[in-house]
C-alpha cells in the first residue's frame, strides 16, 4: 500500500517539477503582457491625448488610476459616461466630473498665412497630426487630428483656432 | 428558348399590397423634350463624389463627359445636352440627408449637338474582361434599380468570385413604378443584348430575367426577343408578386433559393443581380456609344393629371418633367422621389432627375397614415419581415439605444423596405426609427475607429520621443568619452586655436 502511496506522490511531484520548470523558462524568454487592466482602463478613455486630467496621454493616465489609485473623474472629453464605465470596471463608486466636462470633437486649423514655421505645436501634438519643416508653413492632417488644443497655447502667433464640426 | 420556369425559393414574409401600377403603363413612353437648363450633380452614385473637369463658361456636347470618376468607387458624369456650363453650385437635390448637394448647371442650346466618339464601335465579343470594365466605368454606368452602385465596379469586384448565375432584376415589386415595366415592353432587345455583353464580362453561362407574374406583356416581349436571339443561356423566371420580393438579397433567394449570407453579397452565393435598365443602359453604351444620359422614369400619383412613363435626360427638373406629362391636379399634397415605400419626400419640384430617379410620386392628400401610437406588441411586423428580424424587439432596443442588442437582433440586415411600417396598427414609423439607429451605430463605429487610431499614434509618438532621448543620451556619452581620452591634447588643440584668433583680432579692430 505504502508503495502505491508513494508512486501516486512521486508522479505528482514529478509532473509539478516538470511544469514548474516550463513555466518558469516560458515567463524568462517570453515577453510580458502588458498589466490586462490598464489596457482595459485605456480602453475606456476617449483616447483624445489632451492631457487635461494632469497627466500626459490617455495611457498614463489609465496607468495611474490602476497603480496609484488616481481618481476616476478626471476626463473632461469623457464625461459622465467614461466616469461611469470606469465605475463598473474598477468597482469603485461613480463621482462627479472633477472639473469642466467638455465635447473634444473640434478640429485644429492653423491660418496659413499666419504661421511662421516654428516647429512648436508640430512638437507638442501628442498624435503627430501636425506637419512641416521648420521656417515653413505648417498643417493639420485632419483625419488624425483628436482635437485637444495642446497646440493653441505654444503657437507664439496665434495662428491655430479649433473648428466644430457643423 | 426555354419555358418560363416557376421552381422558386422561399421568402418569408412580405407584403401584397394595392398595386397602383395601371395608372402609369397604359401609354407608350413618351420623350421629354431638351429643357432650357439642366441640373446635373457631381454625386448620383453610391462612393466618391466625381472630379469636374469643365470650368464655366465652356461649351459642352451632348455626351461629353463633365466630371470623370475619382476615388476607388466612383462614376462619371456626362453631359446630357449640348449648351454652357453657366454655374457650378450647390442645388437642392433629393437624396439620404436632404437639402442641397453640388451641381453643374448647363445652359442649353437647344441644338442637341453630340459629341463625337473618341474610338470606333468595337463589336463587345473582341474585347477582353479588363477592357470592357473600364469601358463601362467611362460610360457612368450605374445600377438603376435604386441602390446607384458604379456597375463597372461591382462587375470587377464579382468577377474575382466564382459565379453560376447573372439575374436581370425586372421584378419591380414597388407598387406605383413601372419603368422597368415599360422598358421590357418596349426596349426588350437592348434588355437582353445587354445581358449577352454582361454575361461575355463575367464569364457567366446563365442568365435568368426576373419578372414578376403581373407583367404579362414585359413577359411576352423578353419572350419574343428571346426567340429571335436564339440564345438558350437566358431564361426568365416568374416571380409572385409579393413586396420585397425585388429587393437584390430577396431576389437571389427566389430565383435559386440561396440565402445571401449576413453582411455578404449575391456573389457569395455565385450570383450578380443588374437591373433591366442597367443592363439596356450598358448595350447603350458599349454598342451604340450614348453613356449614361437619359433614363426611363414613371411619373404618378393622384396629384399627376396624366400619369405615364418617359424618357428624359438626366438633370431635367422635376418641375419640367411634370409640366411635360401635363402638371398638377388641383389635389396636390406632397412630392416623393422614389416609390411610395423607399422613396424620400421632396419640399421642391426644382430637384433635378438624377440616375437613381425610378418614379417621381405626388401624392395626394388622402393617401396619408395615421398618427403614432405605443407598440402593443402583436407582432404583425415580425411576420411581415422579409429578413425574418423582430421589429417589435429592434424598435424596442433602438429607443434605449442599446447598441450591443441592437447588432445581435440582426438590425444591420434590414433591407429598410417599409413592410413593418405598413402593417403596424399603432402606426410606428418603425423604418424611419431603424434607419436613425443604423446612422448612430456607423457614428458609433467610426468613432471607436478614431479612438483606436489615434491610441496607436499616441504610442508611436511617445516611443518615437523616446529613443530620441535615448539617442541623444548616447551621443553626449560619447563626447564626453572623447573627451576624456583627448585629454591634455584637446585642450592645448583648444589654446592653439584661440592664440592665433588673438594675433589677428587687433589689426581687425
Amino acid at each position: 500500500m505504502w508503495t502505491s502511496v508513494l508512486t501516486a506522490v512521486s508522479t505528482i511531484t514529478v509532473i509539478a517539477l516538470l511544469a514548474g520548470l516550463v513555466l518558469s523558462y516560458a515567463s524568462s524568454r517570453l515577453p510580458a503582457d502588458r498589466d490586462p487592466l490598464v489596457e482595459q482602463v485605456n480602453q475606456l478613455l476617449p483616447q483624445t491625448q489632451c492631457a487635461q486630467c494632469g497627466y500626459p496621454g490617455c495611457r498614463p493616465y489609465a496607468l495611474a488610476i490602476v497603480e496609484d489609485d488616481a481618481a476616476i473623474n478626471l476626463c473632461a472629453p469623457g464625461g459622465e459616461e467614461t466616469i461611469q464605465r470606469l465605475a463598473d470596471l474598477l468597482g469603485r463608486d461613480p463621482v462627479a466630473p472633477a472639473g469642466v466636462t467638455m465635447n473634444m470633437t473640434g478640429l485644429a486649423m492653423i491660418d496659413e498665412a499666419l504661421c511662421i514655421g516654428c516647429t512648436y505645436c508640430r512638437d507638442v501634438c501628442p498624435v503627430d497630426a501636425i506637419v512641416g519643416a521648420r521656417q515653413f508653413m505648417h498643417t493639420v492632417i485632419a483625419s488624425e487630428c483628436t482635437g485637444c488644443e495642446l497646440c493653441i497655447p505654444r503657437c507664439p502667433v496665434d495662428c491655430i483656432s479649433i473648428e466644430h464640426a457643423a | 428558348m426555354s419555358a418560363p420556369t416557376f421552381d422558386l425559393g422561399y421568402l418569408h414574409g412580405g407584403l401584397r399590397m394595392p398595386r397602383r401600377k395601371d395608372k402609369s403603363n397604359k401609354q407608350p413612353i413618351a420623350h421629354v423634350p431638351v429643357p432650357q437648363q439642366l441640373i446635373l450633380p457631381i454625386t448620383q452614385h453610391a462612393g466618391d463624389p466625381a472630379h469636374v473637369v469643365v470650368g464655366i463658361g465652356e461649351r459642352v456636347l451632348k455626351g461629353q463627359l463633365i466630371a470623370e470618376s475619382d476615388g476607388p468607387i466612383s462614376a462619371p458624369v456626362h453631359a446630357s445636352s449640348s449648351g454652357k456650363v453657366v454655374a457650378i453650385e450647390p442645388w437642392p437635390v433629393s437624396r439620404r440627408l436632404g437639402g442641397n448637394a453640388p451641381c453643374i448647371v448647363i445652359e442649353c442650346d437647344g441644338e442637341d449637338r453630340a459629341i463625337e466618339l473618341s474610338e470606333a464601335i468595337t463589336p463587345f465579343t473582341s474585347m477582353d474582361q479588363e477592357t470592357l470594365f473600364q469601358k463601362i466605368l467611362q460610360g457612368g454606368i450605374v445600377g438603376l434599380g435604386g441602390a446607384v452602385f458604379p456597375t463597372a465596379q461591382k462587375l470587377m469586384h464579382a468577377s474575382i468570385t466564382p459565379l453560376e448565375h447573372l439575374v436581370l432584376n425586372g421584378i419591380e415589386c414597388e407598387p406605383y413604378i413601372t419603368c422597368d415595366d415599360m422598358l421590357m415592353r418596349e426596349q426588350a432587345d437592348e434588355v437582353l443584348g445587354g445581358a449577352q455583353i454582361l454575361m461575355h464580362a463575367l464569364g457567366v453561362e446563365h442568365c435568368f430575367v426576373a419578372v414578376e407574374s403581373d407583367k404579362p406583356e414585359a413577359i411576352h416581349a423578353i419572350a419574343d426577343v428571346m426567340t429571335e436571339l436564339q440564345d438558350d443561356r437566358i431564361a426568365i423566371k416568374q416571380i409572385p408578386t409579393i413586396y420585397p420580393s425585388g429587393a437584390e438579397d430577396q431576389t437571389v433567394q427566389l430565383v435559386t433559393n440561396k440565402e445571401v449570407p449576413t453582411g455578404g453579397l449575391p456573389t457569395d452565393v455565385g450570383c450578380v443581380v443588374q437591373n433591366v435598365g442597367t443592363s439596356a443602359a450598358v448595350y447603350r453604351w458599349i454598342c451604340k456609344g450614348e453613356p449614361l444620359i437619359s433614363r426611363v422614369t414613371t411619373v404618378t400619383g393622384d396629384g399627376i393629371a396624366a400619369p405615364m412613363n418617359v424618357f428624359a435626360r438626366i438633370g431635367t427638373t422635376v418641375a419640367d418633367i411634370i409640366n411635360f406629362v401635363g402638371g398638377y391636379t388641383e389635389n396636390v399634397h406632397h412630392l416623393v422621389i422614389g416609390g411610395p415605400m423607399t422613396g424620400r419626400s421632396v419640399t421642391t419640384d426644382r430637384v433635378p432627375l438624377v440616375k437613381a430617379t425610378n418614379c417621381i410620386l405626388v401624392m395626394s392628400d388622402e393617401e396619408q397614415f395615421g398618427n403614432e401610437q405605443p407598440c402593443i406588441r402583436c407582432g404583425d411586423c415580425a411576420s411581415v419581415c422579409p429578413v425574418q428580424l423582430l421589429p417589435q424587439q429592434l424598435f424596442w432596443y433602438a429607443c434605449a439605444d442599446d447598441e450591443e442588442k441592437l447588432r445581435s437582433y440582426g438590425l444591420m440586415d434590414c433591407i429598410e423596405c417599409g413592410c413593418c411600417d405598413l402593417v403596424c396598427p399603432s402606426h410606428i414609423p418603425l423604418t424611419a426609427d431603424f434607419r436613425m439607429a443604423k446612422a448612430r451605430m456607423r457614428e458609433l463605429a467610426d468613432e471607436v475607429a478614431r479612438a483606436e487610431r489615434a491610441r496607436l499614434r499616441y504610442e508611436f509618438h511617445t516611443q518615437r520621443l523616446d529613443r530620441e532621448q535615448l539617442l541623444r543620451a548616447q551621443q553626449l556619452e560619447a563626447q564626453k568619452q572623447a573627451a576624456r581620452e583627448g585629454g591634455s591634447k584637446a585642450i592645448s588643440d583648444i589654446l592653439e586655436r584661440t592664440s592665433k584668433k588673438d594675433d589677428r583680432d587687433p589689426g581687425e579692430e
